[in-house]
């Protein structure tokens, strides 16, 4: 991979013309969604969408802020949900990726196997669901949202293809040395495996951050609605928006700025993945590496 | 007495193998409460669930949910636009996800980064997100679609009424959301072919365009089978919030934009119909898996090293 020396050539103008209007048909899109949280409701029914707002305002902004109870609380929910899910995968993945690849473990292939099928063969919604709410009854606990994604058989693949290319030596050298088999995972394989942890980490992060579904089949309590099962309900009923912010008082709907509060709440919500997603580029990147050349 | 000395025998390996068994074992206990204890849960598809009996005390029906379900229209419904659907999604998907990773390894570095950052950034969103944009772009009165379209005097379409567009709508979405990412799994392959290859090539006298075809597609076909078959493999599969949220849900629009996991939501948490629900939900896994095996079967017969398993 080495090779992979950074071809210098000319930048032939036809492909940058064609990568440019892409670009255009990916950015346009959004930027609608930033003008139109920008602009006022009178000039939306008076003009449609408008890519850039006949007048600028940040009612729907300050009117999100002036009342953000529900707005907050689902931030929280999300974040708490993103932070502990994501330590939680984790140290879950890596550790039945680490024994899948000790060959000398008794139970590394079966193991192997027990993970992989789920990919080939999964009992599918109604099992899933019968058996979350009826037998483990995690609905309604912040649980329903993180631990049906504890362990993704995917990203375990991933970390696995990483995990196999560090030399056994290391284990061997450290097992003669009296370390635990606990202690060497902890102690060695671990600080080894940052770059592949910080790959799948940040899927984790992601798959966590943008979810509606487990919101969606588990969580009727207001309190425990995550970012984007909150967006979704707005989505559907505007008047949510009021009835969850202000409980029991009674307000004027034709006093919110509904069209333009929708796409403020769609930029607060995707917003904090714009900001770190320049970050978090390099490292999916590689991890599509790893997981391409490893199949 | 046999038996017992197998258990004997096989309880010391397991003890000599237990600090590595018991550093798994709570993945293995995740992994097996949220996908093997739901497999038990697929007799339910067999039976007329009584909550106050229980799943095991509700009384079996044979196969009588499945004769409801395919009975209904809804069966050939769902099948049809699941398969053909994703099976635009993967062959336009695969295809325009090869030119643009090939045409991204044309670039210089510079330009690479900044492209590559805008072609990877739809797939951060979340269906949710996607779903307000498309909306902004299709809503009937203040939409941007048609209000282009009434500056070319044309009428202009409800479009969250109006099936007979969607299965487009539905591909522009997907592409617009996922191309960038296969792209660039695509590129990552073409960056890693060795340089000298091409060198080589170009001493010939080789153009660029016989280099693409002669080096650059023969050695990313590994890739590109690869992806053909964890999609064909999945293609009873649907991402749901793509058939839920950029339809909005919408009852006009079912015709073309109901699949199999649209479906089972909707028989699950809106009808209510435990028994469709799962006997759909059934017919996905079972058609999932024997999908999964024939196309690896299939791309094993044409070569060994590219199949999966």
């Amino acid at each position: 991979m080495q090779k992979a020396v950074a071809r210098e050539r000319k930048n032939n103008p036809v492909i940058v013309l064609f990568f440019i209007l892409v670009s255009i048909l990916i950015i346009i899109p959004l930027l609608y969604v930033v003008s139109v949280s920008l602009s006022y409701d009178g000039d939306i029914a008076r003009y449609g969408y408008k890519l850039i707002p006949e007048r600028i305002t940040f009612k729907a902004y300050s009117y999100l802020f002036q009342t953000p109870k529900a707005l907050l609380q689902s931030y929280f929910i999300t974040v708490t949900v993103t932070a502990i899910g994501t330590v939680l995968s984790l140290v879950l993945t890596s550790s039945v990726a680490y024994v899948m690849t000790r060959k000398d473990y008794r139970y590394s292939k079966i193991t192997t196997f027990f993970v992989f099928f789920t990919l080939l063969f999964n009992a599918g919604l109604v099992p899933s669901y019968i058996i979350a709410t009826n037998v483990l009854h995690i609905q309604n606990t912040i649980w329903a949202l993180i631990l049906p994604y504890g362990v993704s058989a995917w990203f375990t693949m991933l970390m696995k293809g990483f995990m196999d290319s560090l030399p056994f030596e290391i284990v061997e050298s450290a097992k003669i040395d009296g370390s635990s088999e606990l202690n060497t995972f902890l102690r060695i394989i671990i600080p080894l495996s940052k770059p592949a942890l910080a790959t799948v980490g940040l899927f984790y992060a992601l798959a966590y951050w943008n979810d509606w579904w487990l919101a969606m089949l588990y969580i009727q309590d207001e309190r425990l609605i995550p970012l984007q099962y909150y967006l979704q309900r707005i989505m559907s009923n505007i008047e949510f928006l009021t009835k969850s912010v202000q409980a029991g008082i009674s307000i004027d709907l034709s006093e919110i700025p509904a069209e333009s509060s929708r796409m403020a709440i769609a930029i607060l919500a995707a917003g904090p993945m714009l900001f770190a997603f320049p970050f978090f580029q390099k490292y999916l990147i590689k991890g599509l590496t790893v997981g391409a050349v490893k199949g | 007495m046999a038996v017992m000395k197998a258990i004997r025998n096989e309880w010391k390996h397991f003890l000599k193998a237990k600090s590595l068994f018991f550093i798994s074992l709570p993945a293995l206990i995740v992994v097996f409460v949220f996908y093997y204890m739901p497999m038990y849960g697929i007799i339910i598809a067999f039976k007329d669930i009584n909550y106050a009996k229980g799943i095991w005390g509700s009384d079996w029906v044979g196969f009588k949910n499945f004769e409801f379900f395919f009975n209904s229209q809804d069966a050939f419904r769902i099948t049809r636009n699941t398969l053909l659907l994703n099976g635009t999604f993967i062959a336009i998907g695969i295809f325009f996800s090869i030119i643009i990773g090939l045409l991204l390894a044309e670039l210089g570095r510079g330009l690479v980064k900044i492209f590559q950052t805008i072609l990877f950034f739809p797939y951060f969103l979340s269906w949710v997100v996607v779903g307000f944009v498309s909306y902004i772009l299709l809503n009937p009165s203040f939409g941007v679609i048609n209000k282009v379209m009434e500056q070319f005097h044309l009428t202009a379409v409800d479009w969250y009424s109006e099936p007979k567009y969607w299965p487009i709508i539905l591909t522009l979405t997907y592409l617009w959301k996922n191309v960038g990412y296969t792209a660039i799994i695509f590129f990552t392959g073409l960056i890693s072919i060795d340089a000298s290859y091409y060198e080589a090539a170009s001493i010939d006298g080789a153009t660029r365009f016989q280099q693409i075809r002669k080096i650059s597609i023969p050695l990313i076909a590994p890739l590109i089978t690869l992806l053909v078959i964890l999609n064909v493999g999945r293609i009873f599969y649907s991402d749901f919030g793509l058939f839920y949220f950029i339809p909005r849900d919408a009852g006009m629009l079912y015709s073309t934009t109901d699949v199999v996991d649209t479906y089972v939501f909707r028989s699950l948490r809106v009808v209510g119909d435990l028994g469709m629900a799962s006997a759909a939900s059934l017919y996905q896994a079972v058609v999932g898996l024997v999908l999964v095996f024939s196309t690896n079967l299939i791309v094993r017969r044409f070569n060994k090293d590219n199949a999966i398993f």
